[in-house]
């Protein structure tokens, strides 16, 4: 009697623990987004400054540095010479740089890009529709996506150099 | 920790007060009155206290700490409400920096307790999570005791027991007429009767009593549907912001619908166009002050063929409708209401070439603010070209010009300027209402031509899954509470000894109704109306302060 009170009373507080920690759970510590480390990126098709479209599942094999950013964003700015300084390096490894631009002028995207010497594909997203499937709150947010094209890191906010680097190593096929 | 058996024969569990049978009570307590909460039913959290499970258990079956933990709930909503919430700040605003620029350390405080997203805040959810813990408890702990309780009870009830209830009688009576005659009388009340040697248990509304715990179900399967909404896909919660003439993915559809604005009005109440029943309203509020209408008229599209963002969507129309304030468009579940609106955004710029001397225009151009061209050919070896543009400008803090948004709030332009005598083409930056020449001084200008705009609407896309679970959940609620509060759980006990008629009577509510009812069921048969022994009680301390004051 005793014991079948304790068992059931066990039994009670394991189910209500069980909801509450779901719901905090659930409500902090999971990516309520699709888009999270190890899901599949979601494909997209965007057309860059030439006119070309480039398409995410064309990349598989290689590893992309999937960089969101506007120009009016200081410190995409700033992380913007790195990327470009290590993607020459890091090119003939199997390494692709995607830089999406959060739907600008193709003028000021146009100057931004000459301004820096860009060599890397840059894409703009004009209809919001890449941003809203990658949930983009803050610029800049970069996405690390492996050779199979998996998220493998989310990373919001400046990177430095010796960051840049790391990720790219990080995705070489 | 023994079972207690009574002396009619009954087991109760450890710690029941008064044998649930019979009622003779079982501590030694003498108290004139018996405590007919829980029907002196054994609260399980108060008699077992010896492992951790029983310790959180005993924690959370006070309604003492039930009800501390809905009144710090409530004070920390009330502190949430002291500072904005943080999905209110302006945008392009750090909200660390903000509270503390605005409000100092309190705002910095406030940030860092987590105030600005209250119900984000995880030690919030975790105190409604324990509201929801301590109810279940709280409930199972009382309603099964009780339950079994009113389940076991005996007709023959112990001496003891009726004595002391609060209304009691004693009769010397012979007249066994009186008996039968008040049993028919409950028996029209719509008592039930139960017999037993010659003894009555009279009750109605026993009903009664499972309302709070009806209330509690229905508090509880209400909080399940706040849960559900983090549950992806149950609950959708966003906005669109959409200028006229755009056609745009509709966020937290995954891809699979667009919506066209063809055109937002915005109309106020005038003066003469209107009924005149308003005019009085109108001249207090001033002409063209007072809203009338927030109307976007929208056309739905769905996505035809596989979702691929970026690419140019194939769609199908769906519906068109005219959305306003509280008239929301809705398909799918989804919902479209009209929340905000942004008047006359610039949408088109138009600048003429002229010589700064003479005035002659040398042919003008358009700049599409959202997307302008390079370069603009006025012929005649008159030609302009777009070197920089700021859709939203200001010196950052280098001293360069920068644009904050992509939203062209206050465009300017850096052009380059060729004519047939200036082959090597003069600079001039462009702001509204200000032009600097960096260079030197230009012969030609770009002058200010017109303006084209737009009107911008907000919506909210809402699609909520839970709503018919809070709807549940809110009725069987009302239900519960009306359940305890219209009826009324009566008892009335009738029990032969020696020659005399007890008489007992108990309600969880109501007491003066109830002595109303018994009055009516003995008039006549000369048993004795019972006593409130508790008013007794009261006039008995009353009357002995000595004073006299009270009566």
């Amino acid at each position: 009697m005793k014991k079948q009170r304790l068992v059931m009373r066990t039994v009670i507080l394991l189910l209500l623990l069980g909801a509450v920690a779901y719901t905090i759970y659930s409500n902090f510590f999971m990516e309520k987004a699709e888009v999270k480390v190890g899901a599949d990126a979601p494909d997209f098709v965007l057309t860059d400054l030439h006119g070309k479209s480039h398409r995410l599942s064309d990349y598989r094999g290689k590893g992309v540095f999937l960089n969101f950013w506007g120009t009016w964003c200081k410190p995409c700015e700033r992380e913007m010479p790195f990327i470009s300084r290590q993607y020459e390096q890091y090119k003939k490894q199997g390494v692709e740089v995607l830089a999406v631009n959060v739907g600008e002028p193709k003028l000021s995207v146009q100057k931004f890009v000459d301004r820096f010497g860009l060599t890397f594909p840059v894409v703009i997203d004009r209809e919001d529709q890449v941003m809203n499937a990658y949930e983009i709150d803050p610029l800049p947010t970069t996405f690390l996506i492996d050779k199979n094209g998996k998220i493998k890191k989310i990373i919001t906010g400046t990177m430095t150099e010796e960051n840049v680097k790391q990720y790219m190593e990080s995705i070489k096929p | 920790m023994e079972q207690v058996k009574c002396e009619c024969g009954h087991v109760n569990p450890y710690g029941t007060v008064f044998c649930e049978s019979c009622g003779k009570p079982l501590d030694n307590v003498s108290k004139p009155l018996l405590d007919m909460r829980y029907e002196g039913s054994a609260r399980r959290s108060q008699t077992y206290n010896k492992t951790i499970i029983d310790k959180i258990w005993n924690f959370f079956s006070s309604v003492k700490v039930g009800v501390w933990l809905i009144v710090i709930t409530l004070v920390a909503s009330a502190i949430g409400t002291i500072f904005p919430q943080k999905m209110y700040l302006p945008p392009n605003v750090t909200p660390a920096q903000y509270y503390e620029d605005q409000y100092g350390w309190a705002g910095k405080l406030y940030y860092q307790l987590g105030f600005d997203n209250l119900y984000g805040s995880w030690w919030y959810v975790l105190l409604l999570a324990s509201i929801g813990v301590s109810l279940v408890i709280c409930s199972l702990d009382r309603f099964i005791p009780l339950y079994r309780a009113l389940n076991n009870q005996g007709v023959t009830r112990h001496e003891a027991f009726l004595r002391r209830q609060r209304l009691f009688s004693s009769t010397k009576i012979s007249d066994e007429h009186a008996f039968e005659a008040v049993k028919d009388r409950l028996a029209k009340r719509r008592y039930r009767i139960r017999e037993e040697n010659g003894n009555i248990l009279a009750e109605k509304g026993r009903f009664s009593r499972w309302g709070p715990y009806v209330n509690h179900i229905g508090l509880i399967i209400f909080l399940i549907g706040a849960m559900l909404r983090f549950v992806p896909g149950m609950y959708v919660d966003k906005v669109l912001w959409i200028r006229e003439g755009e056609t745009k993915e509709i966020p937290g559809t995954n891809g699979q619908y667009f919506l066209k604005n063809e055109k937002f009005v915005f109309e106020t109440y005038q003066k003469g166009k209107d009924n005149p029943v308003f005019n009085a309203a109108i001249d207090r509020a001033g002409n063209g002050a007072v809203a009338k209408k927030y109307q976007t008229t929208a056309v739905l599209y769905k996505r035809v063929g596989p979702v691929i963002p970026g690419e140019e969507p194939k769609l199908k129309k769906v519906k068109e409708y005219k959305i306003r304030v509280n008239d929301p468009l809705k398909y799918d579940h989804y919902a479209l209401y009209q929340v905000d609106f942004k008047l006359n955004e610039l949408n088109k710029m138009s600048f003429q070439l002229i010589d700064k001397n003479t005035g002659q225009s040398f042919g003008a151009v358009t700049i599409d603010l959202h997307d302008p061209a390079p370069s603009y050919d006025l012929g005649k070896g008159y030609r302009v070209e777009l070197l920089s543009y700021f859709p939203d400008f200001y010196f950052d803090d280098d001293g360069n010009p920068a644009t904050k948004t992509k939203i062209p709030n206050n465009p300017a332009f850096v052009f380059k300027m060729y004519a047939p005598d200036k082959p090597k083409g003069e600079v001039s930056f462009v702001a509204i209402r200000q032009t600097i020449e960096p260079f030197g001084n230009n012969k030609y200008k770009m002058a200010f031509a017109g303006i084209d705009t737009r009107n911008v609407s907000a919506l909210t896309v809402r699609r909520d899954f839970t709503l018919w679970i809070l709807g549940v959940g809110g009725a069987i609620f009302m239900i519960g509470v009306v359940q305890g509060m219209y009826w009324n759980h009566r008892r009335i006990w009738l029990k032969r000894l020696d020659g005399e008629v007890l008489l007992a009577a108990h309600t969880n509510k109501n007491w003066y109704g109830l002595k109303n009812e018994i009055q009516t069921v003995i008039a006549g048969t000369g048993l004795m109306m019972p006593i409130d022994q508790t008013e007794a009680e009261k006039k008995e301390v009353q009357g002995g302060n000595g004073h006299g004051a009270t009566q």
